[in-house]
């Protein structure tokens, strides 16, 4: 399909659009563009007011509990807190570059939701090699968080975005494997063409070890606990954003989990059916879904302790990385040698594969001989 | 298709404007003097717990590190490889697959030598 890229022809415009969207190019734009960044903003807000109460919960404690009914107005008193801060640059600071990272953050940060769908058809832009542009922009945050640590002009900051770099690279590749499997039983690169193909059968049953694969090594990537030592506190007082303040600080915790609910709707997507369930409408199983999986992050980070830094590269090179290629390449296989197989079918050999593969991994998994001596 | 592209760099633009306006208020705030701007010497100092700073941080870093971009760039290279045969494996068949084994075997035996010469562990 040829077509101008802007003209005054809105007819033309109205055929390339998703199937159940009436509407010109610049309604279409005008529409999407406030609905994400309110979709973002509000579930975020959300997100922080979620972390708190639910960790309380599982920390026996009761949580933000005094702003508004059950604490839920916390998120806008910090949002208006941190709006009113002073706001603190060092001498030293390369003023430009401190300015400019939390921009340059947080743009690529809410850019993968432009392709993620809502509901069958109900997307910013419904991209043919969605995933591989979600893979693309999410890796560029990197960016922003290296030169806040480079801009500030700080020891704790430059270590922390040292190891955020270097765990980033490290844990990219078997996130970016463990999803070859998904598109290997889809068949397509683009999200909503893969939520379709999850009709009878979600991919976390046909794809057992790349969900496994998936949420420990996004987990890493956006820094949340167990793998949060980019920012540990005990040795790095905050990682990168040591020195930033107010409004700018408000900006790389928003990047922070915009990350994370990109990693919740990637997961939902991919793994988790999409929009696709029973009774409620789509966009409200999409939205179920996110918060699920959001739970199970904090679950996550409230029962484990975080790891040491050879202990997490250790484990992205030579545990997760030879799983994530032996899952591609056994799906290949089976995609291969049995075409019209049952999806469930599948998903039982493998299970089978996965338990074994990890319990041989685990056993097999050592990091110098078992102690390394600090 | 081209017009899904055009939707995205909309939306860039947006997103960009979005963080420049939030960075953009707290010094409006300021100017009106409804939020505090009293620098000092101390306040402004390089954070270091309470220290005296001592040098900068622009420095030459750890070698290590550069070990790690050389794994990513090999390894991303096999990956962007694997996303469109992956897309097309049955239409590709047996010896798309043979071909993808030859080229993922190349490539995990870099990675062995990585391993072997102990270049995956964080020392």
């Amino acid at each position: 399909m040829t077509m101008p890229l802007i003209g005054s022809d809105a007819l033309s415009y109205a055929e390339a659009l998703p199937p159940d969207w009436p509407g010109s190019f610049w309604a279409h734009i005008f529409f999407w563009v406030i609905l994400l960044i309110l979709f973002i903003t509000v579930i975020v807000l959300l997100f922080t007011w979620l972390e708190r109460r639910w960790l309380g919960r599982l920390q026996i404690r009761p949580g933000p509990n005094r702003a508004g009914p059950f604490g839920l107005l916390q998120p806008i008193a910090d949002v208006f807190k941190l709006l009113l801060k002073e706001d603190i640059v060092p001498d030293k600071a390369d003023k430009w570059v401190h300015w400019l990272a939390p921009v340059v953050a947080l743009a690529p940060a809410l850019l993968v939701f432009a392709v993620i769908p809502f509901q069958d058809g109900a997307l910013l832009a419904d991209l043919n090699i969605g995933i591989l542009f979600i893979l693309a922009v999410s890796s560029m945050v990197v960016i922003g968080v290296f030169m806040a640590g480079w801009g500030s002009s700080n020891k704790y900051s430059l270590l922390g975005a040292m190891r955020t770099i270097a765990q980033e690279i490290s844990y990219e590749i078997p996130l970016v494997l463990s999803i070859v499997g998904v598109i290997i039983i889809s068949g397509t690169l683009s999200l909503n063409e893969m939520v379709k193909a999850q009709q009878d059968v979600a991919f976390i049953f046909v794809q057992p070890l790349g969900f496994i694969i998936y949420i420990t090594a996004a987990l890493a990537e956006v820094a949340r606990t167990p793998f949060d030592l980019i920012e540990a506190d005990s040795e790095l007082v905050a990682g990168f954003h040591t020195e930033y303040s107010g409004m700018k600080f408000a900006l790389f915790f928003l990047v922070e989990y915009a990350e994370t609910l990109a990693v919740a709707a990637i997961a939902t997507t991919l793994f988790l059916g999409g929009w696709q369930g029973p009774f409620l409408p789509p966009w409200m199983w999409f939205i179920i879904k996110l918060f699920a999986v959001f739970m199970f992050i904090i679950w996550v980070r409230g029962t484990l302790p975080r790891l040491r830094i050879d202990q997490v590269m250790g484990f992205a090179w030579k545990f997760l990385l030879p799983l994530a290629l032996i899952n591609v390449v056994i799906t290949g296989v089976e995609v291969l040698a049995w075409p019209d197989a049952p999806l469930l079918a599948l998903g039982i050999i493998n299970l089978v594969v996965a338990a074994v593969l990890v319990l041989l991994m685990s056993k097999l998994f050592k990091l110098g001989g078992g102690r390394v001596p600090v | 298709m081209l017009t899904n592209y055009a939707y995205i760099a909309f939306y860039l633009v947006a997103c960009i404007l979005l963080a420049v306006v939030a960075l953009g208020v707290p010094i409006i705030l300021r100017l009106l003097k409804i939020s505090p701007s009293k620098p000092n010497k101390v306040k402004t100092d390089t954070y270091e717990c309470g220290m005296e700073t001592t040098g900068r941080s622009w420095v030459q870093f750890n070698f290590r590190y550069y070990v790690y971009a050389l794994m990513l760039i090999a390894l991303d290279v096999l990956v962007v490889f694997l996303y469109p045969w992956a897309a097309q494996i049955k239409e590709l068949g047996a010896s798309g697959f043979v071909a993808v084994l030859v080229f993922i075997f190349i490539v995990v035996i870099g990675y062995f030598y990585a391993w072997r010469k102990r270049m995956l562990e964080w020392r």
